[in-house]
């Protein structure tokens, strides 16, 4: 990298998304967020569902429209003049109906390309990603991994000057995506690929700094940018060299840190800390089931107590999406702590190890009642009516105010999963209606 | 040496098949000429109709070039329609709603308008009767597919739209590309239901009296009809067979080719294993003829459109100026001013109604709702048993398909001649015999969907059923009603439409000169189009069409909830 400042190519200023009328109770999604994308580098965008890096993409490449900031393309709004960028997508999204070169040829087609330049360029982009023979082929017909490479080749077609590309290798298989992401680097290399920049969005950490010259790590409620950083090791890198092993620690002590103590990259000052923004008022619910989090404790316990995160997720193969929820849960309810990239089992957590079926219901239910307020809040509104019901909907009007429709779904989803473990609460689907279930007598067993 | 002769083979078999191919343009072009000379002819609205089988391949034509415009207003329409409601946020509720309510009312009450309307609008010629019932059929045949296309365009994946977006794509090349394709399989299964819907309904949109005018159209509808009246068994027999020869015909030429091409419109990732094939199909596909046809004339001019939207486009500077809007604005408020002056004019035409008609109403609603749900019950009672025995026997699957396709296929209106001619020989009356009458055309739905639903139960589940010896009571109670349930909600709810519809045919009969009738909303919908009465057609019509959209909202869209939540499988 040289000295002089590098080019900036697309530019976010203030971005910003957030549902419903700005004034009254508005979802914040996306907090107002800066980001540049510079020439000649790959930037991966890391973090925990939720943090909103699918919808920063999409606000960057004009799909969506920015709440309030603007985007500029090379100094200018980018609302005037198209920018030329093109998507790579994490399910392809190739028309099943059109031949593999049709599908290659559809955007040069809306460029008004004619018919005998288009077939020229395809085939020499199908022939640079390794699928000439292919042309004729349907997408059903093709394995993930080829089906992936005609998502590049139609991206590649129209010549981007970005590249972006929206968790690309994580519909495939470990081997499939290992090699995918090797041809990519040397494409990029090679310039065998007119393109100046690209753009990657990930939940995995590894791919990350195996392939990224800079990294930005997202926060949550709402999405922010928690820490940027280069990555300036050689390509290709070597997963298990020591400079490769610390950036992947620093990022889970990132992820895995509350937001107000800021993890120091350990080698160098090069980590940017980037002011935590204000968090939602409401506490959200991680997406964990209570069968999750006693496995995640019977695991740590087994291991002494206390584990590194990356070493849990590594051994069990979990992407950091699967993990984290099951993680925040835990320290949530107050059975583990996290600190440092390290989860620690703390004394109720291992009494609850400890303790039977029985017993671990009723510790989870004291625990749930005592630290999540939305099982508080339901276990109350419940108690407090005569016939101990209410319609779902109740919930979700208290919940929307503070939740996009979808997340408030899942929210109440993951509070009868935990309710029911605990025996607060339950819920019937036909009816829609949550209840407090009659505590059972011990009623002789019917034949 | 044995290759030899197939590789010959090999090669003229393309030759045979151009001149296949020839001979079916040669036949259509003649078809077009013998209907345009009849169609500007001078009107003849009631042409003698001959009984003679030797006509019936004329009859049989002229049907059948009606139901085959129809459907083709209908493809248009339901594209267009379904497109709007899709694209504009605005007029989608309303655009729904609209769909709803006039899926509920039956062909019968569009009768009188549309057959005077285009009657004075084309005055003197065959043309304007022939394009009345044309419109007719039409009315019949739209309005789910309309629907269908509607609910595809709105569920297309967002990645799809997406990269659609990303690529630049112009309108043009979205529809095209992304949303034709995406919502074709739907089109062509709900065409073939509206066409078979087509056929059902084709003895009252051919052969009709308005007020004091009689109207008889040549045609396959008109010939079963008259031979009924005359009580003329043999005719009405080779009528019946002509029939069931055009839709067999029909469903080898078009439909079949026409399922088996859209399977490449199949949104999946992963290739299915059993394809239907079509040896039409492969005639098409193979023929010399129509690959240069296609790739001379077609493609270039494909392309030339494709790229000439791309570039206007292109060109188009940043649309949504206010002119559009205002517009819009113009359009909508000329609509409420007509919605509000036609109000107006059926609070007028009603007023005139007196109280023993509404009484009257009423009380023929009730039986044609008794009618309709005792038709369901009975359809239920056998159709359940004997689909899931069906479903659940690859072997008897096998032997029954064809068999209850075909019963299927046949309209149940070109059987009532000959089920009249019994129950009347039974001395039974019209009253329990239009529940036979219904029961013919609606049981159909409930036993494919039935059988559908039996095949999909996971054979697991009739392992457990064995392992812990179920009691045959709790085998249908834990395994096969749960299992089939949300198969049989759809088949119910397209029985209990189609029941309401089919009540205008079933419940009011000419019959040898004399009308045969029954108490019930269908026979007043019918009677009151017969005698010109149109403030009873409006009022029964209103009835009929709330009846059948509180039934869907208060009874269907519940137990389609609770389908879809409760017993949904895997």
């Amino acid at each position: 990298m040289s000295e002089s400042l590098p080019e900036v190519i697309i530019e976010g200023r203030k971005l910003e998304k957030f549902y419903g009328n700005p004034g009254d109770s508005v979802i914040q999604v996306i907090a107002p967020t800066d980001i540049s994308v510079y020439a000649g580098e790959i930037l991966a965008v890391l973090g925990p569902s939720g943090s909103g890096k699918s919808t920063l993409l999409r606000m960057l490449t004009g799909l969506s429209k920015p709440s309030a900031g603007e985007v500029l393309w090379h100094g200018m709004p980018a609302a005037q003049k198209r920018p030329n960028v093109s998507i790579v997508f994490q399910n392809f999204a190739l028309f099943p109906w059109l031949s593999v070169l049709e599908n290659v040829e559809a955007p040069l087609k809306a460029k008004g390309v004619g018919e005998i330049a288009r077939r020229k360029r395809s085939l020499k982009i199908l022939e640079t990603v390794g699928l000439d023979g292919f042309e004729a082929a349907y997408p059903k017909e093709l394995s993930g991994g080829m089906k992936q490479r005609v998502g590049f080749a139609r991206a590649l077609v129209v010549e981007p000057e970005v590249l972006f590309m929206d968790e690309p290798f994580s519909a495939l298989d470990v081997l499939t995506a290992e090699n995918l992401r090797g041809e990519l680097l040397e494409l990029w290399k090679d310039k065998s690929i007119p393109t100046r920049a690209v753009y990657i969005v990930t939940h995995n950490i590894e791919e990350a700094v195996l392939l990224a010259d800079r990294i930005l790590v997202l926060g949550k409620n709402p999405g922010h940018i928690r820490t940027d950083f280069r990555v300036e090791l050689p390509q290709p890198r070597d997963r298990k060299s020591p400079e490769f092993l610390q950036k992947v620690d620093y990022i889970y002590k990132v992820l895995t840190q509350p937001e107000s103590v800021l993890a120091v990259m350990p080698d160098s000052s090069v980590a940017q800390p980037v002011s935590a923004n204000k968090r939602a008022k409401f506490p959200m619910l991680p997406h964990a089931r209570p069968g999750g989090i006693t496995g995640l404790l019977e695991i740590l316990s087994d291991r002494g107590g206390r584990d590194d995160i990356y070493h849990v997720a590594d051994d069990l193969a979990f992407e950091i999406d699967d993990l984290l929820p099951i993680v925040e849960a835990a320290s949530m309810l107050g059975f583990v702590r996290v600190s440092e990239g390290d989860v620690e089992v703390t004394p109720e957590g291992r009494a609850y190890v400890e303790a039977d079926i029985a017993e671990q219901k009723e510790m989870f239910a004291k625990s749930a009642m005592e630290n999540v307020l939305l099982i508080r809040q339901i276990t109350r509104a419940l108690q407090s009516k005569s016939n101990h019901t209410l319609r779902d909907e109740f919930f979700h009007d208290t919940l929307d105010e503070h939740f996009s429709e979808e997340e408030t779904i899942q929210q109440l989803e993951t509070a009868v999963n935990w309710g029911r473990y605990a025996g607060l609460f339950d819920y019937d689907a036909g009816t829609r209606k949550l209840y407090i279930p009659e505590p059972e007598e011990a009623e002789p067993v019917k034949e | 040496m044995a290759r030899l002769p197939r590789l010959s083979l090999d090669r003229t078999w393309p030759f045979f098949l151009d001149l296949l191919v020839f001979a079916f343009v040669l036949s259509v072009f003649y078809g077009v000429i013998a209907i345009s000379r009849y169609w500007l002819g001078a009107a003849t609205p009631v042409t003698q109709i001959s009984l003679s089988p030797w006509s019936l391949p004329r009859y049989a034509f002229y049907s059948l070039v009606r139901i085959g415009l129809a459907y083709i207003l209908s493809l248009f329409f339901a594209v267009g329609y379904g497109y709007i409601a899709a694209h504009n946020k605005a007029l989608r509720p309303l655009m729904v709603a609209v769909l709803d309510v006039l899926q509920s009312i039956p062909v019968l009450s569009f009768l009188p308008g549309v057959m005077l309307a285009m009657v004075s609008l084309i005055p003197g010629q065959q043309l304007g009767i022939e394009l009345g019932s044309i419109i007719l059929i039409f009315t019949g045949q739209v309005w789910n597919m309309a629907f269908s296309f509607y609910s595809s365009l709105r569920s297309i994946p967002r990645e799809l739209h997406e990269a659609a977006d990303i690529g630049g794509f112009s309108k043009w090349q979205r529809f095209i590309q992304l949303e034709l394709p995406f919502g074709a399989i739907g089109l062509i299964w709900n065409s073939i239901v509206s066409v078979a819907g087509g056929w059902f309904f084709l003895m009252a949109c051919e052969m009709f009296v308005l007020g004091k005018r009689d109207f008889r159209l040549p045609g396959l509808g008109s010939y079963l009809q008259t031979a009924a009246g005359n009580g003329d068994t043999s005719s009405m027999l080779w009528g019946l067979a002509a029939m069931i020869g055009v839709i067999l015909l029909i469903d080898q030429v078009v439909w079949r080719p026409a399922i088996a091409w859209s399977e490449k419109f199949r949104f999946e990732q992963v290739e299915s294993t059993i394809a239907p094939a079509s040896p039409i199909l492969h005639i098409l596909r193979n023929s010399r003829a129509i690959r240069s046809f296609n790739e001379k004339t077609i493609h270039p001019i494909a392309e030339k459109i494709d790229l000439y939207f791309a570039r206007k486009q292109r060109v188009e500077a940043r649309p949504l100026s206010t002119a559009p809007k205002a517009v819009l604005l113009l359009v909508a408020l000329a609509a409420l001013a007509g919605a509000g002056y036609g109000l107006f004019q059926v609070a007028l035409l009603l007023r005139g109604i007196h109280r023993g008609e509404v009484n009257n109403v009423l009380i023929g609603a009730g039986a044609t709702f008794l009618r309709v749900n005792v038709s369901l019950l009975i359809a239920a009672a056998w159709t359940i048993p004997a689909g899931v025995a069906i479903g659940f026997h690859p072997r008897l699957a096998r032997i029954a398909q064809p068999f209850t396709q075909i019963a299927a296929s046949v309209p149940a209106t070109a059987l009532f001649p000959v089920l009249l001619l019994a129950i009347v020989n039974l001395g039974g009356g019209l009253g329990v015999g239009s529940i036979l009458l219904m029961l013919l055309g609606t049981q159909w739905y409930i036993l494919f969907n039935v059988i559908a639903g039996a095949t999909a139960i996971p054979s697991e589940f009739k392992e457990v059923a064995d392992l812990f010896h179920f009691s045959r009571a709790d085998r249908w109670r834990i395994v096969i009603l749960p299992g089939i349930f949300p198969y049989l909600v759809t088949g119910l709810v397209t029985a209990s439409g189609g029941a309401w519809n089919a009540s205008i045919v079933a419940e009011y009969f000419h019959f040898r000169d004399r009308v045969m009738s029954t108490t019930g909303l269908g026979a007043q919908i019918s009677a009151a189009t017969d005698a010109g009465h149109f403030n009873e057609l409006l009022l029964a019509t209103m009835v009929m069409a709330s009846l059948v959209v509180c039934t869907n909202r208060l009874v269907w869209r519940p137990l389609y909830r609770l389908a879809e939540t409760r017993y949904r499988l895997g």
